[in-house]
């Protein structure tokens, strides 16, 4: 019944901390480029005015996909809040963002192709990271579940902070922020039209939308678990963290996919390998 | 008013199509989002794919070439949607109004809500035409007042056009 309540409020609450996320997003930005910015509520309004126009289909099996990215994005949020797997957790990420790959391939626009095979490549640049940071749980505490990181007492970062810099930059990569908003940017910033999102409108923009809120509320809550304990030190860093994120994109020009990936393999992927190799040589086998 | 309708009404995006204009009326348009203006104030997002936008403004005369894709244009933005004639060569065809490329206004090609007088025209005509082009999709029509830029005399705007 606990958890019946707990998975209830994650739902609706966590797309109403997502816009809300998005909206200070939004009026920070202005604020950093000397204008005045939208009201807060401002993605909400988005939101319900998508919901309010007409859907054209250009394909049906689109429609399927935006779903599954919805819902298993959903899932990956459960598996933390319910403190589950961390692996799982990371598995239905990929999944999630392979529907919306796989809905980016199935209309015929060259724009939504080019987003599709745009998003791939994010995809192969910061899923080795996540799952190295798997191993370097497991490496700490012996068991890939969350319930046993928020059950220590010492913090996960003291011992895996390199990886707490490579995850950093997965979540640049993840919000869709300025170097890499590659495959689909946010609003006022146009990449090849828009991207993977080009194809879809109205209601189904509104889908992906309200899944980008839960995306936000799950990548932020995985670098709460960093300070796990006491969690409101956690949230202090994610919220810092997402500060420093939107500095980032106001500060950085856009890259090119091919350096992001050679970026994000060369610093994520060294930063934790040796991570990992330190706590293999001082506590030994795992 | 329902919550989708507020919503139309505080979240306009916006997508610019240049017909065949001198790229004075586009600077204006631009000029929009600029800190000055800073149209984002009122959720007002240049869009750069039709797919996405709710208020087309369409800069320039009509040609025979970009007829077609502006009709193209036009019918890929999802209903419901408003279209913006922005400058006096969208809206009539202007100087370029008896070229032998040039069909004329906005209007030969698709139906326009409301049109913005001006070479070229300014900024908060621009951003004035917006809100009369929200207020009818808000429901209401509404009468405006409006002085105009040449003769500095007021003219009613009736019906969501301008009757100058």
């Amino acid at each position: 019944m606990n958890e019946l309540t707990i998975v209830i409020a994650t739902i609706v609450l966590a797309p109403i901390v997502g816009g809300l996320l998005f909206g200070i997003d939004r009026r920070i930005t202005a604020r950093l480029q000397g204008r005045y910015g939208p009201p807060i509520l401002q993605p909400f309004y988005d939101f319900f005015k998508l919901l309010g126009k007409e859907g054209i289909a250009v394909s049906k099996m689109q429609f399927v996909w935006i779903y599954c990215y919805l819902i298993l994005m959903i899932a990956s949020l459960l598996c933390l809040v319910l403190r589950a797997d961390f692996l799982v957790l990371v598995f239905l990420l990929g999944f999630a963002g392979v529907s919306l790959v796989l809905g980016g391939f199935s209309t015929k626009s060259p724009y939504s192709h080019f987003g599709a095979n745009r998003e791939l490549l994010q995809i192969l640049a910061y899923e080795p990271v996540l799952l190295l940071l798997a191993v370097g749980i497991y490496a700490k505490n012996g068991t890939f579940l969350i319930s046993a990181i928020t059950a220590h007492e010492e913090p996960m970062l003291a011992s895996l902070w390199p990886l707490f810099l490579a995850v950093l930059y997965v979540l640049t990569i993840k919000m869709r922020k300025s170097p890499f908003d590659i495959a689909t940017s946010h609003h006022a910033h146009q990449e090849i039209v828009k991207g993977i999102t080009t194809e879809f409108s109205g209601p189904f923009l509104a889908i992906y939308e309200l899944t980008e809120w839960y995306e936000i509320v799950l990548l932020l809550g995985v670098i709460a678990l960093f300070w796990a304990n006491p969690l409101w030190v956690g949230l202090l860093i994610a919220f810092a963290a997402f500060l420093l994120e939107l500095v980032v994109d106001n500060i950085a020009a856009r890259m090119t996919a091919r350096w992001m990936v050679r970026l994000s393999w060369s610093i994520g992927l060294f930063l934790g390998i040796v991570n990992i190799a330190y706590l293999y040589m001082t506590k030994g086998v795992f | 008013m329902g919550w989708i309708t507020k919503s139309r009404v505080k979240s306009p995006w916006i997508m610019h199509f240049d017909n065949s204009s001198c790229n004075g009326c586009d600077i204006e348009v631009l000029a929009c989002l600029t800190p000055l203006y800073d149209v984002e104030r009122f959720g007002i997002v240049n869009m750069g794919n039709p797919k996405h936008a709710d208020v087309l403004l369409i800069t320039g005369p009509v040609n025979r070439r970009t007829g077609r894709v502006l009709r193209n244009l036009y019918d890929q933005v999802p209903n419901p949607k408003m279209v913006i004639a922005v400058g006096t060569c969208a809206s009539s065809g202007g100087v370029f109004h008896n070229c032998y490329n040039v069909l004329g206004g906005v209007d030969k090609v698709v139906p326009v809500d409301v049109y913005v007088p001006g070479c070229a025209a300014r900024p908060e005509a621009i951003i004035d035409a917006v809100v009369i082009a929200l207020g009818e999709l808000a429901g209401g029509r509404r009468h405006f007042w409006v002085k105009c830029p040449h003769c500095e005399q007021d003219h009613e705007v009736t019906d969501q056009r301008w009757t100058i």
